[in-house]
């Protein structure tokens, strides 16, 4: 404990010669960021469990496809994919973690006191942590793939990669947990609360689908595909849905999924800047 | 250089600060005191651009500190200790707080070694006692070399030695010719480290001097005196210049005349005194009758509403000076 400082070195002790010493760049910021998202526990567990969650499910969903008859219809790669009707909430959380955790822990004052311009910071996390989403996301989904398929090729029901829209659906399946993990991003900045965030989450992906099943037949036509649920998950199927109520095409669905990604990230942007912290 | 101009924070109808201008100047100790919810925090925060002022501004070498080209070069803050993640370890908070204003992986060790917590570096910052958070928070601070510290009530918590240490830093940085800005409720504590004053109440700017001239304009001798013949003492007083007032306890304290001169003076009348007592005004003392009308929470007072005559239980005369640690806040 015993210390008395009488100088602090570093003004000319030969390192900050260097011009861009001190100056925040969008490298550093996003080094910087990337330090931070590796540096705590919650990152190795919300993606571990993701991992397991995703392809121990599709796992289990293609053995389950084995037991039966399967159609024309029957989509070989969403079914190994299943896993990720539960990980798109899992990447939701860590989403919202992200950068609710900067206000639940108060780091939020240090981030901003030592880089007071919020466009950059705010703009190297939502990178980095798209990023981590997506390589998270090719790892879980392409794993997932092959094992479904590894166990399914048994009752040759199994597709490869080289089938039409397989590789699509697969790569898909990472860009749609992304954009999940992004919409929750978006909230999280908005709200600022982990718990408030989550549920919303929740709230638009699951419960806001179960909703609109007690509406008329004839809405839900017009209403079911924009949910984001259904919009976003057309992207890792490869048969075109044939049933009713009719769905968005895998690439038109997916934009209106990121877009509404794009709006809370937007609004939470636009907030940050100009709200205290 | 800090710079403040007419700076005014409000919160729907609660006003924090309240058209404040001072300027913080290189190369001293510039202690910003007032009680608790003067409103020191909120004026920190305006100056990092954590918070928007209602109106006014305030620069840091001459522009808001949101567009500074080279923040952590230029500003070394600590608000909170608390203000990191706990799950993090010391060299990681340090290492991502570099990097993003690009300032060598080097420096990270050497302020771990600055505050003496290079030990724990590894360790996370959950398990921290105060005083090692505060240091952690220190070596935040000095991370980029800056020129300005600000620090918001440093010795908050500390025992002893985390005091004195924090002290010593602060002067050796001054002595350095950098410009430290520290907020403390405790005036104790600014008598020992602050050469120049601003102190605030109510979100307004009630003194800007140094500690010196605070004392001189603030602080008066008085003197406790007991007698049976209060009447004729008090006339005499009064007579040679100097006032009375009734203590209550049965004692009046005299002022404008020194103890000599009142036992001189019932020497030579044939008052009979029973007690003579000089009371010494510290700064402490000076503080809360200067700010008594400005503590915002009182007792007494149910959710802290506004009342401006004199507070119950707020230290109306300054009876005993000696306790030296008063924290005005807690206290009333």
């Amino acid at each position: 404990m015993a210390m008395t400082t009488t100088q602090i070195p570093m003004a000319g002790a030969g390192h900050a010669s260097s011009a861009h010493i001190g100056t925040p760049t969008l490298a550093g910021v996003l080094r910087s960021e990337f330090t931070k998202i590796r540096s705590v526990r919650s990152t190795y567990w919300t993606l571990l469990v993701l991992v397991i969650v995703t392809v121990g499910f599709g796992a289990l969903a293609s053995f389950g496809a084995t037991r039966g008859q399967h159609g024309p219809l029957f989509d070989a790669t969403q079914r190994s994919l299943g896993g990720l009707y539960i990980s798109q909430l899992v990447i939701g959380v860590l989403g919202v973690l992200v950068i609710s955790s900067e206000y639940s822990t108060g780091m939020i004052r240090t981030t901003l006191t030592t880089l007071p311009r919020r466009g950059l910071m705010i703009t190297a996390k939502a990178l980095v942590f798209a990023v981590v989403a997506f390589v998270t996301g090719l790892i879980t989904c392409f794993a997932s793939f092959f094992l479904g398929q590894a166990i399914m090729s048994s009752h040759h029901i199994g597709v490869s990669l080289s089938d039409p829209n397989v590789l699509r659906a697969v790569l898909g399946g990472a860009l749609f947990l992304t954009a999940c993990g992004m919409l929750a991003f978006g909230l999280g900045l908005l709200l600022r609360h982990t718990a408030g965030a989550i549920t919303t989450v929740v709230g638009l992906l699951f419960v806001v689908t179960v909703l609109v099943n007690f509406l008329p037949s004839s809405w839900q036509d017009h209403i079911d595909k924009w949910m984001p649920a259904m919009a976003g998950t057309q992207i890792w199927s490869t048969i075109p849905s044939q049933g009713q109520p009719a769905m968005f095409a895998p690439w038109t669905g997916f934009a209106v999924f990121c877009g509404y990604a794009a709006i809370a990230l937007i609004a939470g942007v636009i907030l940050f800047r100009k709200r205290d912290a | 250089m800090i710079e403040a101009q007419g700076l005014t924070k409000r919160y729907g109808d609660t006003t924090a600060v309240d058209n404040l201008s001072f300027s913080v100047e290189p190369g001293k100790i510039t202690g910003f005191l007032g009680p608790n919810g003067a409103g020191k925090t909120t004026t920190m925060r305006l100056i990092l651009g954590l918070d928007r002022p209602t109106s006014g501004t305030v620069t840091v070498d001459g522009r808001p500190f949101s567009e500074a080209a080279r923040p952590m070069r230029q500003v070394g803050a600590l608000l909170d200790a608390k203000a990191m993640h706990g799950g993090r370890s010391a060299y990681n908070h340090l290492l991502c707080l570099a990097q993003s204003n690009n300032l060598p992986k080097a420096r990270v060790s050497e302020v771990l070694g600055l505050v003496g917590l290079t030990d724990v570096a590894r360790k996370r910052a959950k398990g921290f006692s105060l005083g090692m958070g505060q240091r952690l928070g220190i070596a935040a601070a000095l991370l980029g070399d800056p020129q300005i510290l600000m620090f918001d009530e440093p010795v908050n918590g500390l025992d002893p030695e985390g005091i004195l240490w924090i002290r010593n830093l602060m002067k050796a940085l001054a002595a350095e010719g950098r410009t430290v800005f520290v907020s403390s409720h405790l005036m104790s504590e600014m008598e020992n480290t602050a050469d120049h004053l601003l102190v605030i109440g109510r979100g307004k700017l009630i003194a800007d001097c140094t500690v010196a001239e605070f004392i001189a304009a603030n602080s008066q001798l008085t003197v406790r005196v007991r007698t049976p013949q209060q009447d004729l003492l008090a006339k005499l007083v009064a007579t040679a210049g100097g006032t009375v007032r009734e203590n209550g306890d049965g004692t009046i304290v005299i002022a404008g005349l020194d103890p000599a001169q009142v036992g001189d003076l019932a020497y030579e009348n044939s008052v009979r005194l029973h007690e003579l007592a000089p009371l010494h005004a510290s700064l402490e003392q000076a503080f809360m009758e200067l700010t008594a009308s400005s503590v915002q929470f009182r007792a007494g007072v149910p959710g802290g509403q506004d009342a401006n005559g004199p507070a119950a239980g707020a230290p109306a005369g300054g009876e005993s000076a000696e306790g030296d640690q008063v924290l005005v806040g807690e206290v009333l």
